[in-house]
């Protein structure tokens, strides 16, 4: 009898923890639901942020141009410079930055799981990512597309001409869907060799085990400026696919959203204005320009209105320079043509709303 | 439940029960048995609560529903078919199928080797000792992935497939992997197939009716042998020429090399680094396992005029095997596991398959559960065989049962 009772009573202890367990997840959710719905609401990431006194980044294991360390071990990079962006904005300071280098499989998760404040490692923003994933893509901030490199000896012309080779690819990436899509939409066949790391699929590709290794343009560039001999290597003409890289962030802080997607911005608008990092610090001091002015805080409260201190926008581009200055700092020597990423007003894609 | 205590007690009923009490050792631990059990429950129904709320609360997608939408990434050809369109699910079962394909050979190839190397480390030939004592500690003692690297290196340094090496006819080794020529199936052709079956049944029956010539009945049995033997052979013979078999080379396309058999260098990378590091382990396994077995029983074996080799066979290992099976089921075990780094290497194995799900999907948790489960799953069957071929080892050979 007594044993019974025991089992009996630890089995209602076993369901009594039950319910009470369900109870705070269930007020975890409200919260959640309520930040997206009214301004000035849970802020968990910013205040991470400003709690650490540093943005945690997550980038690449090492793309040129994107996001790369040097000789130091400083990194540099179209996407370090949204990172260093970010931090100038909150903190005032380009440095509080630290970096978590992440594969093409590894990042998402280094996001949702909090790991990592931001994401901006050339990511494609796609349908799947933003919906099924919960991740939030605030801004654009490089337009690409699946291409291949192949031998310059093998004389091709057309992706058409690749029927039958082996390709190099990387699991977990948009192109992997990207080239698969595009070889069975054309009645082409061919041989996946699948590795996860960015370095040893090159590799693999340099040492002859595949015809072609497939990622987007940019990084198909820094792939062969890193070539043993670049000019062996050629890159295909087609672009197979669009490609949006964009920096990422979670949805459960809007305010943190906004301050993304507005450092990029800034840096774009930067460009636009005519302002950079060595003409700002006379704009500060002596522009009638309106638009400037706001822009750099000596009129208007769009700091305040984004948290912030209000020479934001002025910091940013005082310490990491205008999107002009990174695309020529970072991207520019790795031989790539700024092409559709040029401002709108000079034949470009690139066009963002203004800091008014 | 109470009873009348002075009801006599009959034969076979067991004797009575005392009451139940916490001063009781046996109900005492009954009770923290059952408490222990409680807590765990509960931890896990907590973790699992929490994480489900946690999920829902950043917006993440639960659930196995991805398993039957469209993969959408191609996977390098192996033993199950699959296209781009074919489910996750499909993808997940090709690399369950490569994962298990490495390891079954894995494990023949580990166990040959280590053996042979355990036997040869106790070999009183200084040469053979010492090679396998050095094999022995390189390989124990580096890291396995260093291993695959090494292997999979050296295959990258093979020439291309325009300059592939030819050893044999037909046979191509290069940077693309190895090419061998492989069988064809056409059909049949109905002529010469059936023209070799009745020959292969005719002639035997022709010659069993004739069989009264025989002197003795060893000669007799000798000769039926003979003819079971030889129409199995002519059978065999009619069904590969006759039924359209024909052999395929592999021979150089545009990129490739097409038809007949490939091994990748990924997989063989893969199977080499884990059959030679597995196979060190096994050698001292089994050397230790040999080392174990009494000097007088080896001594006695000698004294009985068997050789070595026949001491060995007959006396040494099957003692020796009581000691060696459990630990070489660990080696099993962690050979199938160690499978998993074949993600560094490029060979589609489960958890490979399983970064490209989770990471195309979103769904972390599903996905990394699912591959506990697959290997849970293998390791958990490999381990049941091992215990049955144990449990036999362990009772001894049918002579030593009968004697």
């Amino acid at each position: 009898m007594d044993v019974r009772h025991c089992l009996l009573s630890s089995a209602v202890l076993v369901l009594s923890v039950y319910p009470t367990a369900a109870i705070p997840g269930q007020p975890a959710r409200v919260p959640a639901v309520e930040t997206r719905s009214h301004r000035g609401g849970e802020t968990p990431t910013l205040d991470g942020v400003r709690r650490k006194g540093f943005v945690q980044c997550g980038v690449t294991t090492g793309v040129a141009g994107f996001s790369a360390p040097d000789a130091q071990g400083q990194w540099h990079g179209l996407d370090v410079d949204v990172c260093r962006a970010i931090a100038a904005a909150v903190l005032g300071d380009a440095s509080k930055v630290r970096f978590t280098p992440l594969t093409a499989a590894q990042r998402f998760t280094a996001l949702q799981s909090g790991e990592i404040d931001v994401l901006s490692r050339i990511t494609t923003i796609t349908f799947q990512r933003d919906v099924q994933l919960g991740i939030e893509f605030p801004a654009i901030n490089w337009y690409d597309g699946t291409g291949f490199i192949v031998r310059k000896a093998r004389h091709l012309k057309s992706v058409r001409d690749l029927d039958g080779a082996t390709i190099c690819l990387q699991p977990g990436t948009s192109n992997e869907l990207d080239v698969a899509d595009y070889f069975r939409k054309n009645n082409l066949r061919f041989t996946p060799v699948v590795i996860e790391r960015l370095e040893e699929a090159t590799n693999a590709y340099f040492a002859g085990r595949c015809d072609a290794f497939t990622q987007d343009q940019s990084t198909l560039a820094a792939v062969r400026a890193r070539a043993p001999n670049p000019d062996d290597h050629v890159l295909l003409p087609e672009v197979i696919s669009k490609a949006p890289f964009g920096p990422g962030v979670m949805p459960d802080d809007l305010r943190w959203m906004e301050i993304v997607r507005w450092s990029v911005y800034a840096m774009i608008d930067a460009e636009e204005l005519g302002l950079s990092s060595r003409t700002i610090d006379q704009a500060l001091a002596s522009s009638g320009d309106p638009s400037v002015q706001q822009f750099v805080g000596t009129s208007g409260s769009f700091g305040q209105m984004l948290g912030l201190d209000s020479r934001w926008a002025f910091n940013i581009v005082k310490q990491v320079g205008n999107y002009a200055e990174s695309f020529d700092r970072n991207v520019r020597p790795l031989g790539i043509e700024r092409g559709i990423n040029r401002l709108w007003k000079n034949g470009g894609i690139m066009y963002v709303p203004d800091v008014r | 439940m109470s009873e009348p205590s002075q009801a006599a007690p009959r034969p076979g009923r067991p004797p009575r029960r005392p009451p139940i009490s916490l001063r009781d050792a046996r109900t005492r631990s009954v009770l923290w048995q059952a408490v222990a059990v409680a807590i765990a429950c509960a931890i896990i129904v907590l973790v699992g609560i929490q994480t489900a709320a946690n999920l829902k609360q950043r917006g993440i997608t639960s659930g196995f529903d991805y398993l039957g939408r469209a993969a959408g990434f191609e996977l390098p050809p192996g033993p199950v078919p699959y296209a781009s369109r074919d489910s996750y699910a499909r993808a997940l079962v090709l690399g369950l199928a490569n994962t298990l394909r490495v390891s079954l050979l894995g494990i023949l190839i580990a166990t040959a080797l280590g053996v042979a190397i355990g036997v040869a480390r106790l070999s009183t030939i200084w040469v053979f000792a010492t090679i396998s004592r050095l094999y022995v500690e390189l390989v124990r003692n580096t890291p396995l992935m260093l291993q695959l690297l090494f292997w999979y290196a050296l295959s990258q340094a093979l020439p291309g497939p325009k300059e592939a090496l030819n050893p044999l006819p037909g046979v191509y080794l290069c940077i693309r992997g190895l090419f061998l020529p492989g069988l064809v199936w056409h059909g049949i052709h109905p002529w010469v197939g059936g023209g070799m079956l009745g020959v292969g049944v005719l002639v035997p029956v022709a010659l069993a009716i004739t069989s009264d010539r025989w002197e003795t009945a060893a000669d007799e049995s000798r000769a039926r042998r003979l003819l079971a033997g030889g129409a199995v052979a002519l059978v065999c013979v009619a069904v590969v020429l006759g039924s359209g078999f024909s052999v395929e080379r592999p021979s150089l396309a545009v990129f490739n090399f097409r038809g007949g058999l490939s091994v990748s260098p990924e997989f063989a990378a893969l199977l080499i680094g884990l059959s030679t590091y597995t196979a060190a382990f096994i050698a001292e396994i089994v050397r230790g396992g040999i080392v174990a077995v009494g000097r007088g029983q080896k001594e006695a074996a000698a004294a009985l005029g068997l050789s070595r080799g026949r001491a060995l066979r007959l006396v040494v290992l099957p003692q020796a095997l009581r000691v060696i099976i459990p630990p070489t089921t660990s080696q099993f075990l962690n050979l199938a596991k160690n499978s998993s780094l074949a993600v560094a290497i490029g060979y589609s194995d489960v958890m490979s398959v399983t970064d490209a799900t989770l990471n195309q999907t979103g769904q972390a948790v599903e996905a990394i559960a699912l591959a506990i489960c697959v290997y849970l799953g293998m390791n958990l069957i490999i381990s049941f065989a091992m215990n049955l071929y144990n449990a036999r080892v362990a009772a001894g050979p049918a002579w030593s049962q009968h004697a």
